[in-house]
C-alpha cells in the first residue's frame, strides 16, 4: 500500500509546541502546555484508544469471549486482553542487534502509549539514585538532586493519584498518598515470612485510585485488570488522565497514526522548525511546524529521531555535538521465580482480585557496600486466585507426582488423566506465588543504540541497531535474587517450581530490553560534552528542543521509570512556560 | 466519552485526520478497499483480519477431531460437579488454538496419527473405533512420564500436549471456572481476607 506520490505537505499552523509521542512523558507535556494556554500538537504513531469505549475496551471479559482464551499473539504480546498494541516485533518496522548482542524493544502504537498497560508501580527515586558515583564511583551522578524533583514528584502524586503509606524511608521517599488495598492471604504469609528473614515489606505504591480524586475519573473496583485499561479511568495511564483532558481544553491537536521520521531545522539559526512524519495509513509525508519541539517518543524512538535528523549543520545527528545521543542505554535487571505452597491447597474461593498487581513490596534494603554487587533491586510479589486463562494448568506432570503433594495418603505417579487429574487442578488452584526482581545497572557508555546503516522500515525510516552486554555487577545482582527468592519461598513452606536458575543463565537475568524500562540515551548534565540535555532537558545544541521521556535519565534506579518521567515532563514543561514568558524561548 | 466525542475533542472528526490533511478521503477509501472485516468490539482491526483468516482456516480433519474429542474426554471426565471437556467445548479450542500456534501442528497431526498406530498395533483398529478398555490400555501406558515405557516416549510427548491443552481449555470456559469457583472479574469493594481464612492460617491484619 506504499503510493508512490510521496511528497511534503507543508501546514499552514505554526503551533507553540509540536510533541512527538503521547506516552507518560508527551502526556504530561501536552496536559501542562495547553493548561497554560499553549497550542499543541502531539503526534502519535499508533491508533486513538479509550478504554472506556466498547471498540477498545476489554475491562471484565472472560477467557471465553477469545477465540485464543487470552492467549498473546503476534498482535498483542502480554494477552489478547492487555492494552497494548504493538509488541516485541512490530510487522515493517524492524530492529537490529549488533555482534551478536540481546535488546529487546516493546512498544506501544496507541494513544498513551505503553501506559495503557504498564504495571502501575509508581516509586519515586530517592536522594540517592540520584547520586549513585558520588556514593560507589561508578557511573555518574545527575546534575540534580531528589530535592530538585521532590514538588514536581508531590504534584504528580496529587494530580494523578497513587496509593501507598508514609515509612519514612531515606531512599524511598514519602509522597501523598491514597489508601492502600489490605494484602491478599498470600501476600500475608510472605510478609510474615519476611519478617522472620529480616527482609522489609510495606504496601505497594501503585497509581490506581482507591479513593475518587475528580469528577473526571471513577474510583477503583478492584477487578485487577488495569494492564487492559480501566473504564472508570481509576488507574494512570497518559491517554485516560492526560491526554483526555489537554483535549478538552480546544489547545491541543492530537494526530493518531502519525510516524515521525526527522526533526526540521533552520539552517541559518540551528533552531527546530517542526517535525516531519508519515502517515501510517496512507503512506504520505507531512510536516507539522513548531515553535518548540518535545521529544517524548521513549528512550528508543527518540535517539532514533535525534540520530536520524542529520543536516549539513548538524552531521552527527541534531543535539549530537557531544556524540552521547544512544550512548548509556539501559534497562532494569529482572530475574524471576515462582513457587507453590502447599498449606494453600483446597484454599477456600473468594473474590482476591483486589487491584491489578501487588499489594505489597519490597524496596531495597541492604547495604552494597557489603555485598559483591553495586547497586540494589526491589521485588514484585504474584500470586492468588485469579482468573483462569490460556496456560491455566499447564505442566501439571512436573507437580502431582511430588513427595508430598499427595492427596488423602496416596502417592500417585505424575501427570494422569481422569477424575483425580481434575480433582488436582481443583486442588493447586490458587496455590502459586511469583517473585520477580527489578533491580539498577550500572550504566555504560557501551551499551548504546545506533542507526543501522543497511536497514528501514516500512516507512523508509533508518532504523535503530542495539549493542547492549549485561556485566558481572548485574549477574551477580540477578544470584542475589535467586537466593532471596528461594529463602523467601523456604521460610513460606513452600517448593520452588523449576530449577534454580544457576551461573549457565546468568541467573536467569532478563535479557536486556525485556523489563520494558529503557532509559538513558539523551541523558542530561551540566557538561556538554558528555552530555545531550542541560539539567531542564533542554539540548545544549538547540535551545528550543526538549526531551520529555525517559532517554535524559542519567542512570535507572532500582525503582521503575514511570514516576520521575512524569515528574521531569511536568518539571521541563513549566521551565518551557517560565522561560517564554521571559521571552528567552 | 463516547470515541466520537474523544475524536472531536481531539481535534479530529470521526473519519480521521480531516482537519489537517487534505487527503481524508483516500485514507477511507484506501480502508474500505482493504478491510471488508468488521471491527468486534476489543479487538483492533488487525486482529480482526487475523482471526477471520484463522477462523477460515482448515487444518484438523473430521477423524483428528473426533479422535480429540474421545481423548480430552478421557482426560477431563465428568463428575458430580462438572461436566467433560468436549462438553465445556474444548474441541473447538483446540482446533483453533493449533492454528493460532502453528508449532502445535505438527505435533498435534503426528500425535494423532502417532495414536492410530499404536491402537492398530495393538487391537487392529484406529482408537476411536476400540472399546473404552482397550483405550485406556494405551493412555495407561502413556498417561505417566515418570514410569512410561522408553519405546513410547514419542506417546507420553502427545498425552502431555493433550493433557496441557485440555486442562487450559476446560478451566478457561464457562464451565470450567464455574468448576473451580472462581469469584471475580466483577466490580466489588476490596476488604482484605475473610476473618475465617485468616483464623484458619493463623494470620492477622495487626502483625
Amino acid at each position: 500500500m506504499i503510493n508512490s506520490s510521496i511528497y511534503i505537505q507543508s501546514q499552514q499552523e505554526v503551533f507553540d509546541v509540536v510533541i512527538v509521542g503521547s506516552g507518560a512523558g508527551g502526556g504530561m507535556a501536552a496536559h501542562t502546555l495547553t493548561k497554560a494556554g499553549a497550542k499543541v500538537c502531539v503526534l502519535e504513531a499508533g491508533q486513538p484508544f479509550d478504554p472506556a469505549d466498547p471498540k477498545d475496551m476489554t475491562q471484565l471479559k472472560w477467557p471465553y469471549e477469545s477465540l485464543r482464551r487470552g492467549a498473546s499473539s503476534s498482535l498483542r504480546n502480554f494477552g489478547d486482553f492487555d492494552a497494548a498494541y504493538g509488541g516485541w516485533d512490530i510487522e515493517g518496522e524492524p530492529y537490529t542487534r549488533k555482534d551478536g548482542t540481546k535488546f529487546d524493544w516493546f512498544r506501544s502504537r496507541m494513544v498513551g502509549g505503553r501506559t495503557n498497560h504498564w504495571g502501575r508501580i509508581s516509586l519515586r527515586f530517592g536522594p540517592d539514585d540520584f547520586k549513585r558515583k558520588s556514593i560507589d564511583g561508578l557511573g555518574d551522578d545527575w546534575p540534580i538532586g531528589y530535592d530538585d524533583v521532590k514538588p514536581y514528584y508531590d504534584k504528580v502524586d496529587k494530580m494523578i493519584g497513587v496509593f501507598g503509606t508514609n515509612e519514612g524511608l531515606r531512599n524511598n521517599p514519602d509522597g501523598f498518598f491514597l489508601p492502600p488495598p489490605k494484602p491478599r492471604l498470600h501476600e500475608l504469609m510472605i510478609k510474615k515470612a519476611n519478617k522472620a528473614l529480616g527482609i522489609p515489606t510495606y504496601p505497594s505504591r501503585m497509581s490506581m485510585l482507591t479513593k475518587p480524586i475528580n469528577n473526571e475519573r471513577g474510583q477503583c473496583f478492584y477487578c485487577g485488570q488495569c494492564n487492559r485499561g480501566c473504564s472508570a479511568y481509576a488507574d494512570f495511564s497518559s491517554s485516560s488522565v492526560l491526554i483526555k483532558p489537554a483535549a478538552a481544553t480546544g489547545n491541543l491537536t492530537m494526530l493518531p497514526f502519525a510516524m515521525a521520521r526527522e526533526v526540521l531545522t533552520d539552517p541559518a539559526t540551528g533552531l527546530a522548525t517542526g517535525v516531519s512524519y508519515i502517515h501510517t495509513g496512507t503512506m504520505q509525508e507531512y510536516t507539522v511546524k513548531g515553535k518548540i519541539v518535545v521529544l517524548a517518543a521513549s528512550a528508543g524512538e527518540t535517539a532514533r529521531l535525534l540520530l536520524n535528523s542529520k543536516s549539513s549543520r548538524f552531521p552527527n545527528g541534531l543535539a549530537n555535538s557531544s556524540g552521547v545521543v544512544g550512548k548509556y542505554l539501559n534497562d532494569s535487571t529482572g530475574a524471576s521465580r515462582s513457587a507453590i505452597i502447599p498449606s494453600l491447597f483446597n484454599r477456600k474461593r473468594y473474590n482476591e482480585d483486589g487491584v491489578g498487581g501487588m499489594h505489597i513490596y519490597t524496596p531495597w534494603w541492604l547495604d552494597n557496600a557489603k555485598l559483591d554487587f553495586p547497586r540494589g533491586y526491589h521485588i514484585e510479589y504474584g500470586g492468588g486466585m485469579g482468573m483462569p486463562n490460556y496456560g491455566f494448568g499447564w505442566g501439571i506432570e512436573g507437580l502431582n507426582g511430588r513427595e508430598n503433594f499427595t492427596r488423602d495418603g496416596l502417592k500417585k505417579a505424575a501427570g494422569g488423566y481422569g477424575a483425580t487429574l481434575k480433582e488436582d487442578y481443583r486442588r493447586f488452584y490458587g496455590s502459586y506465588v511469583s517473585f520477580a526482581g527489578r533491580g539498577e545497572p550500572v550504566v555504560r557508555e557501551d551499551n548504546y543504540c545506533e542507526i543501522d546503516p543497511n536497514v528501514v522500515d516500512k516507512y523508509g525510516i533508518p532504523v535503530l541497531r542495539f549493542n547492549y552486554k549485561w556485566s558481572d555487577y548485574e549477574v551477580k545482582q540477578a544470584k542475589h535474587m535467586q537466593e532471596t527468592f528461594e529463602e523467601i519461598i523456604h521460610a513460606m513452606g513452600g517448593e520452588p517450581m523449576g530449577k534454580k536458575p544457576g551461573a549457565d543463565s546468568n541467573y536467569g537475568l532478563a535479557d536486556p530490553g525485556r523489563i520494558i524500562h529503557e532509559v538513558g540515551t539523551a541523558r542530561m548534565g551540566d557538561n556538554k560534552n558528555t552530555s545531550v540535555l542541560n539539567s531542564n532537558c533542554q539540548a545544549h545544541d538547540v535551545k528550543n528542543l526538549f526531551v520529555a521521556d525517559a532517554a535524559p535519565f542519567v542512570s535507572q534506579g532500582d525503582k521503575n521509570a514511570t514516576w520521575t518521567i512524569l515528574a521531569l515532563s511536568l518539571r521541563t514543561s513549566e521551565y518551557i512556560i517560565d522561560q517564554r514568558k521571559k521571552g528567552n524561548l | 466519552m463516547k470515541r466520537r466525542d474523544y475524536l472531536k475533542n481531539m481535534g479530529l472528526s470521526s473519519l480521521g485526520l480531516a482537519v489537517f490533511n487534505p487527503d481524508e478521503k483516500a485514507i477511507e477509501n484506501l480502508e474500505s478497499a482493504k478491510v471488508p472485516v468488521k471491527r468486534p468490539n476489543g479487538r483492533t482491526q488487525e486482529e480482526a483480519e487475523m482471526e477471520a483468516r484463522l477462523q477460515a482456516e482448515v487444518f484438523l480433519n473430521k477423524h483428528e477431531l473426533d479422535t480429540i474429542t474421545i481423548l480430552s474426554d478421557i482426560i477431563i471426565p465428568a463428575d458430580g460437579k462438572s461436566g467433560s471437556a468436549s462438553q465445556s467445548g474444548v474441541t473447538a479450542f483446540i482446533e483453533f488454538i493449533v492454528k493460532d500456534k502453528p508449532e502445535f501442528k505438527t505435533p498435534m497431526r503426528g500425535g494423532l496419527r502417532w495414536l492410530d498406530s499404536e491402537s492398530n498395533k495393538r487391537f487392529g483398529k484406529k482408537f476411536i473405533e476400540i472399546t473404552a478398555a482397550q483405550r485406556i490400555n494405551i493412555v495407561d501406558d502413556i498417561a505417566y512420564p515418570g514410569t512410561a515405557p522408553k519405546h513410547l516416549s514419542q506417546g507420553v510427548s502427545f498425552f502431555t500436549l493433550m493433557r496441557n491443552l485440555t486442562a487450559t481449555g476446560f478451566f478457561s470456559s464457562k464451565m470450567g471456572i464455574a468448576d473451580l469457583e472462581y469469584k471475580g472479574n466483577t466490580p466489588n469493594q476490596w476488604n482484605g481476607v475473610p476473618d475465617d481464612v485468616l483464623k484458619q492460617y493463623g494470620l492477622s491484619y495487626d502483625a
